[in-house]
């Protein structure tokens, strides 16, 4: 007890040796452990053969795939997103909660069920994909199919991190700016979209974060054709199967470390958006 | 849908007349239609084909699904992880937060930080690494081997699997909101004498009850919808370690939408059920924070 005092300030509340214990063993066995095991496996590898799994002409095209179509996608939020939780703050229609419950959708659907309902709707004989077909684009099977699930996928991320910044919009700016004859576009550029810029940002950030490590609403559309529509995730999946640990930890390595320069980008994009909060209040 | 914009537009123009507002109103809608039709191809669409797939050859095929014993065992197997990983993820989520939130200690956020690892890593990745800890060529695969114990492409890695994706639902609800209520109550509940359990039961489980079950509910519908992760420890073994989302797969890879769809159906209205408990709970008067 002695030696845990000295990191813990005394509190008169109980059940910190408890709480901390299996806090401890619970994160050390389910998470700790297992990032171990995985580092440890790609570190045990030559250099060289290391680079030359995480460069291999299918893991770059894996690669290009994977982070293209996952910032394209976001992008596609980015504009779309933008423009129904705009809708969805500013203005009242039909059904207006239905939908902004439904928004939510894709953080509740099971994967699977997105990637063979969206693979059925954009088939060539689909209720989309049929009409699309007459104007010659194919979507399923193809790059623009991984980039409609990534779409899915990403939206609410775009939605729900842009919905309460934009009710944060002071209405008498733009009030004012519109009397002192400013257009609609004008007051756009230069009021709302500098407020919610931090929060497009981060809803951009996260809906990449999450596109780039789909798999289960992608493997359904994408064809999974090597060096033209094959995920990341799926290339780690069949060095699985081919009971190639090592290079399925190497790939995982990569991913890993794209994910923490992620997380990194979307605290740096956090503390721009606070200092500039705050510059702006003085 | 042009009709219904200028019926819409002329209604908004009798009660409020002026020049701009033409311009305004015409924004507006076209915003409205945009926003309805980006989600009406991207979510209700697709939402709809799986219940107009599943029902295609009308009921006797949707429920003949069902009757199918490797459909059953599915379920089976889905609802058993679900009922290992939620209440253990739960008891987490508590003990998780109880510490974060209640206590100033070094390394605070590095438990925060390991507790949100799980949504930012690749499903894919996340059952990797037990594939890598307990598959035949990892960490411990020889010695299971010798001692007889199958962990990957068997039940114990599949709740592992879920158990890493899905815990830090219940923890990310309860700190945030407990780190909010603060210690007042609790302090004074033991100040006077209450025994630590009954301070935890009578004071603090009753002020963040609904976050706990917005937590739960989330974690459930995870739980039981896991693909990715599941899918790289599971082998695929029908009967045996098929999860409902994997055994979509599977009909689905041997043409049998009807099947596909119908087990897809009951995933959605799980999502659906999801959904609206989770409405009831913020109607209810409980914010996310």
């Amino acid at each position: 007890m002695t030696s845990r005092k000295r990191f813990h300030q005394p509190s008169v509340l109980p059940g910190f040796g408890l709480t901390f214990g299996f806090t401890t063993f619970f994160l050390s066995a389910l998470v700790l452990l297992p990032l171990a095991a995985l580092v440890t496996m790609a570190g045990s590898m030559h250099w060289g053969d290391f680079v030359h799994v995480v460069t291999s002409a299918r893991a770059l095209g894996s690669y290009r795939l994977s982070f293209g179509a996952s910032a394209l996608a976001a992008g596609i939020n980015l504009v779309f997103g933008f423009i129904l939780a705009w809708s969805l703050v500013r203005y009242e229609f039909p059904a207006r909660k239905l939908i902004d419950a439904l928004i939510d959708m894709p953080f509740a659907l099971p994967t699977a069920v997105s990637g063979i309902a969206l693979t059925s709707v954009f088939a060539q004989n689909g209720w989309i994909g049929r009409y699309l077909a007459l104007a010659g684009i194919q979507v399923a099977y193809t790059w623009i199919g991984v980039t409609v699930a990534l779409t899915l996928i990403g939206m609410p991320f775009m939605v729900r991190t842009l919905q309460p910044a934009l009710i944060e919009v002071q209405r008498d700016l733009e009030d004012a700016a519109e009397t002192l004859g400013a257009g609609r576009a004008y007051v756009l550029r230069r009021i709302i979209l500098p407020t919610v810029l931090p929060a497009m940002l981060t809803g951009f950030t996260l809906a990449f974060a999450r596109a780039v490590g789909e798999y289960g609403s992608v493997i359904f559309i994408a064809g999974n054709l090597p060096m033209k529509t094959e995920i990341t995730p799926l290339l780690i999946v069949i060095h699985l199967q081919e009971f190639d640990y090592r290079g399925a930890a190497a790939l995982g390595a990569v991913m890993l470390v794209m994910s923490f320069i992620v997380l990194l980008t979307i605290n740096l994009i956090h503390a721009w958006g606070h200092r500039r909060m705050v510059a702006s209040a003085r | 849908m042009a009709g219904g914009i200028a019926v819409a537009v002329r209604g908004e123009l009798a009660t409020r007349p002026g020049r701009d507002t033409v311009r305004a109103v015409l924004l507006r809608w076209t915003l409205i239609v945009v926003s309805l039709a980006f989600l009406a191809s991207l979510l209700l669409a697709p939402l709809a084909t799986v219940f107009a797939v599943a029902f295609q050859r009308g009921w006797q095929t949707y429920l003949q699904t069902f009757a199918d014993s490797d459909t059953r065992d599915a379920i089976r197997l889905t609802l058993l992880t679900a009922a290992v990983v939620v209440p253990l993820n739960t008891l987490f989520g508590l003990a998780a937060s109880w510490c974060i939130a209640k206590f100033e200690f070094k390394g605070k956020s590095f438990f925060v930080t390991l507790i949100d690892l799980p949504l930012a890593v690749s499903p894919v990745i996340s059952g990797m690494l037990f594939v890598l800890l307990f598959g035949l060529q990892g960490w411990f695969g020889g010695w299971l081997q010798d001692h007889g114990i199958t962990i990957i492409f068997a039940l114990p890695g599949i709740i592992l699997a879920t158990m890493f994706v899905t815990f830090p639902y219940v923890a990310r609800e309860l700190i945030p909101l407990m780190q909010q209520l603060g210690n007042d109550e609790e302090e004074a509940a033991i100040t006077m004498g209450a025994g630590a359990w009954m301070t935890f039961f009578r004071v603090t489980l009753p002020k963040v009850r609904w976050g706990l079950v917005y937590g739960v509910i989330l974690c459930n519908a995870r739980a039981m919808g896991e693909f990715g992760a599941v899918s790289v420890v599971s082998g695929h073994i029908r009967g045996l370690t098929n999860t409902m989302p994997l055994h979509i797969e599977i009909l689905y890879n041997e043409y049998n939408f009807a099947g596909a769809f119908a087990v897809a159906s009951l995933l959605t209205l799980l999502a659906v059920l999801t959904l609206i408990i989770k409405s009831l709970l913020e109607r209810a008067g409980y914010q996310r924070r």
